[in-house]
């Protein structure tokens, strides 16, 4: 018990029999205690261990390839790691990474909050239930199987919309189609929304049902319409849960690498247009570079997953803010 | 005592001019005849535009018809009911269809013969071959990783609500919500930069590792939960009898947990069991058997999907088998989810509240 | 401005659950109605039947009439969003919007029905909140969250969010249980002037307050544990607590049950 005695809060509830333990019951008591506490504590810190060696070793192995770089890591076009001396940059990947999570955010967000209004809000009761249920259960579908049902099903069904887009909104740059097989940024963002559709459905769904009976009340009690009531008092109060929400979603989206590498025809350049083919991302760019890859190609590969991984910390970081800034707020008013 | 203005605004009466209960379904049915007419009038091909045409003239329709008759308030009510049913149905066509089509092209090859047979020497581009390496494969990863990352993930969570005050557990706390954030390719690359040091080949257990290192926030953050939800009064009544603390943990706390610790491993597993990207990166694919996952190359079934995708140039046998190991791997993690929600349910701790 | 309710062979039920049976009964305008009764009676019940807020309750429907002067409620063709704009109604436990300040919470009800220029709206809500005795408290901190302020102060918000789109009933639902004995004073003070511009209805746990603040009284009782609630009798507040015409009523007063 004396590793308790370290803490600097006083613990809550079980603890005061701790001292009368220690002068009562000495001997195989304490060893066991004292086995059971190293092996969980051992645990937590094997876990930052991890942490810390996935850091070190993701850098130093980076920093070997980025010694090696003759191109400039941050700003170069290309990624031809078999050349003496080898020559690559992350620019194309930053830009598709970010490219096509943008397309999937500004997909998924609108419609995942709509179907969490709508089953909390609108649907019949018999039916939000089953449905959330259902939706509970897509969200567990291994991402391999959205991007062989994305490569298989949804590529041969986006010409039709790319036509449209091209004919139509082809004058603004960004939706000129050349027509080549819709295996573009924005075939990569309609799949990443649709795969995370369900997670941000069923998180936000989740707050919205959070949302107090009185907060609703006092909006109907004023004459206010349902809509009125989503807009007075369940978005205001499930703002911040839904941005965490996306952000979860966002952080898978970056990181995914089946679906991205299963639907886009990768090229190492960035198109001006969504729907040329073409464009990589950091975790498609991995998976398809790596069968190839020589050992610093390979140390290549890592350097551009740690800058990924810096990428979705900060995403990370920046969800876990709005939570805790949400927890004060909500305690204003419990 | 009210200002003239106040009362001139409002409706005196409580009755206002409001469309039929089956106006809806009538505007629906209109929208549904409109853009039939457009879309054969048109030529359009794809009934995916129809319904969109559709769906768009059903919110303007309802838009319209309702503020002319009900006003605006009421309009935008009714524009906001009309767009979550559009949201609602028109996100279930991709779910639905993926499901559907797994289903559908997966049964296709699926059989006892598929189930126990290797790629062997098949080409990718011949039909025959099964998945028996991959399903070795997966089950001896994901086993691996399981004995590795649960235990690691419940004792973390022990000691985070049992024993961990101050700044060890903090950042215990802190790292373990970073962890959960990492990409798998990323637990992938991280394990690669271990055996490029060592100059190892890849290898069945090498995947175990990564996949291990996603599972354990997964099952800290359950874990956690569940233990919290144990009642404070149980812990203090074990210990008042004098039962040392790892005894009372032991006995009292996660007997009474166990169920939903136990769901929250399942759906961990089911979540590792899909992952792809450190599997090619550290296990590599086979396509003969390898029962050892620690030494030589191994197949996985999500691996085994990416493969028969991308290595067959456009074969129909191999999309054949792509389609039916995805239902295989889905079948496999949607029972992994369902038996884990029935553990949760059955075992639920009557918290009495 | 206040109006007059008559209500008649009025049920309700939650799912099939019959909660209150067979109640009829007139509030007249200008004048505080209490409703008193045991645990479980129906009377909230009752309450929320009085501006529709009662089928916003899952299973939640209602049998009857309730005649607002003379247009039932329950009438084809009655929106009960304008009902409700008829019928104010104050919460049990005060629930200001969380998210906006005192001014925006004053003015909510207003921005929900029309187009206030901004003088008007101010206007508004400034003779709103004097009329729930709470300008001189906030008058420094319009913009303030309504959240912040104390649990009576926030029920006077509820009253002036309320009275600002100026209904002609004003349902209160046990409005003083979750607060201490000054701030319920103050809300005590304030029904006695609102009673001078609209209809007050107001369910109480509390006897003495019905008799210090209501003008007649109703008294609820149900016959056993799942039978459904009904009305034992309505009454003069004075008869009522001094010589009530039914013997429930007199045991419910004199605390032999209850």
């Amino acid at each position: 018990m004396d590793m308790t005695k370290t803490t600097d809060v006083p613990p809550p509830a079980p603890q005061p029999t701790a001292d009368l333990k220690k002068s009562a019951n000495r001997g195989a008591t304490r060893a066991g205690d004292r086995v059971f506490l190293g092996l969980s504590r051992g645990s937590g810190i094997l876990l930052l261990v991890i942490m810390a060696a996935i850091a070190v070793f993701l850098t130093y192995r980076a920093s070997l390839a980025i010694s090696k770089d003759h191109g400039n890591f941050l700003t170069t076009f290309e990624w031809n790691t078999n050349l003496v001396p080898p020559s690559f940059g992350i620019a194309v990947l930053a830009f598709g990474t970010v490219v096509s999570s943008v397309i999937a955010m500004a997909l998924a967000v609108p419609v995942a909050v709509s179907i969490a209004l709508f089953l909390t809000h609108y649907a019949p009761r018999r039916m939000s239930g089953p449905v959330a249920y259902v939706i509970d259960l897509l969200a567990a579908v291994p991402s391999i199987v959205y991007g062989l049902w994305g490569a298989l099903i949804l590529v041969p069904h986006l010409n039709g919309l790319f036509g449209w887009l091209d004919e139509y909104l082809g004058w603004t740059g960004i939706f000129s189609w050349q027509g080549g097989a819709p295996r573009s940024m924005l075939t990569v963002g309609i799949l990443l929304a649709i795969m995370i559709l369900p997670i941000i459905t069923n998180v936000s769904r989740e707050v919205f049902r959070q949302v107090p009976r009185m907060h609703e009340e006092a909006a109907l009690a004023l004459g206010a319409t349902r809509w009125e009531v989503i807009r007075m008092s369940v978005l205001p109060f499930g703002r911040s849960g839904v941005i965490s929400a996306s952000m979860l979603g966002l952080g898978r989206a970056l990181g995914e690498t089946m679906a991205v590498a299963t639907v886009l025809s990768p090229t190492f350049d960035i198109q001006t247009s969504l729907l040329d083919p073409g464009g990589g991302t950091f975790a498609q760019n991995i998976a398809s570079k790596f069968g190839e890859a020589t050992q610093d190609g390979r140390d290549a590969l890592i350097a551009s997953g740690l800058v990924l991984f810096v990428i979705t910390l900060l995403v990370n970081g920046a969800a876990r803010a709005i939570i805790a800034r949400r927890k004060e707020y909500s305690g204003a008013n419990a | 005592m009210s200002t003239a203005a106040v009362t001139d605004k409002r409706r005196s009466s409580l009755r206002s001019a409001s469309l039929p209960k089956w106006s809806p379904w009538a505007i629906a049915a209109g929208s549904i005849v409109v853009a039939v007419g457009i879309g054969e009038g048109a030529g359009l091909t794809s009934h995916i535009q129809w319904g969109l045409i559709a769906a768009l003239l059903f919110v303007l329709g309802t838009f319209v018809i309702a503020s002319a008759v009900e006003g605006r308030r009421q309009a935008k009510d009714r524009i906001a009911t009309s767009l979550m049913w559009v949201a609602f149905l028109v996100a279930l066509v991709p779910l639905v269809s993926l499901i559907w089509t797994t289903v559908k092209r997966g049964v296709k090859v699926l059989d006892p013969y598929f189930l126990t047979h290797s790629m062997g020497v098949v080409a990718d581009s011949e039909p025959g071959g099964g998945i028996y390496h991959a399903i070795i494969g997966s089950l001896e990863q994901v086993g691996l990783a399981t004995l590795i990352g649960a235990p690691v993930g419940v004792l973390t969570a022990i000691y985070l609500v049992e024993y961990g005050r101050g700044g060890l557990a903090r950042a215990v706390t802190f790292f373990v919500d970073v962890m959960t954030g990492i990409p798998s390719i990323v637990a992938g690359l991280f394990i690669l930069s271990l055996m490029l040091m060592a100059d190892m080949q890849p290898f069945g257990f090498a995947g175990s590792l990564a996949l291990a290192i996603l599972m354990m926030p997964v099952v800290v953050r359950s874990t956690e939960e569940m233990l919290k939800l144990v009642p404070n009064e149980l812990r203090e009544a074990s210990l008042a009898l004098g039962v040392p603390k790892w005894r009372t943990i032991l006995k009292v706390v996660l007997p009474t947990s166990i169920g939903g610790i136990t769901t929250g491993i399942m759906l961990a597993i089911a979540r590792i069991a899909g992952e792809t990207a450190p599997v090619l990166l550290l296990v590599w694919g086979n396509s003969f058997i390898n029962n050892n996952p620690f030494s030589g190359a191994q197949q996985a079934l999500p691996l085994y999907i990416y493969q028969q995708y991308s290595q067959s140039s456009g074969s129909t046998a191999a999309y054949d088998r792509a389609w039916a190991a995805s239902l295989t791997l889905i079948a496999f993690v949607m029972i992994l989810n369902l038996a884990a929600r029935g553990i949760a349910r059955w075992k639920a701790p009557k918290t009495g509240r | 401005m206040a109006k007059r309710i008559d209500v008649s062979g009025l049920t309700a039920y939650y799912g099939s659950h019959k909660a209150i049976e067979d109640i009829s009964m007139t509030v007249e305008p200008r004048s505080v109605t209490a409703f008193i009764g045991p645990s479980g009676c129906g009377k909230s019940t009752f309450l929320r039947t009085l501006n529709r807020m009662h089928e916003v309750t899952p299973g939640g429907r209602v049998e009857g009439k309730v005649l607002l002067d003379d247009e039932d409620l329950y009438g084809t063709g009655v929106d009960p969003v304008s009902v409700r704009r008829e019928v104010g109604m104050v919460f049990q436990r005060p629930n200001p919007f969380p998210t906006m300040s005192i001014f925006d919470n004053v003015a909510a009800g207003l921005r929900l029905n029309g187009n206030y220029r901004k003088n008007e709206l101010n206007d508004i809500v400034e003779k709103s909140l004097k009329g729930a005795n709470l300008w001189n408290e906030v008058k420094d901190r319009l913009n303030k969250p309504g959240a912040g302020l104390s649990g009576g102060q926030q029920q006077r918000l509820c009253i002036a969010r309320a009275i600002a789109v100026e209904p002609k009933v004003l349902l209160m639902d046990e409005p003083c249980s979750a607060l201490d004995p000054i701030s319920t004073l103050a809300i005590e003070d304030l029904i006695g002037e609102l009673k001078e511009r609209f209809t007050i209805v107001i369910v109480t746990h509390n006897m003495q307050q019905a008799a210090r603040v209501s003008d007649r009284t109703a008294f609820f009782n149900l016959a056993a544990v799942g039978q459904p609630g009904r009305l034992i009798e309505i009454d003069d507040t004075e008869r009522i607590f001094s010589n009530p015409s039914v013997q429930a009523t007199e045991d419910y007063i004199s605390g032999r049950f209850g």
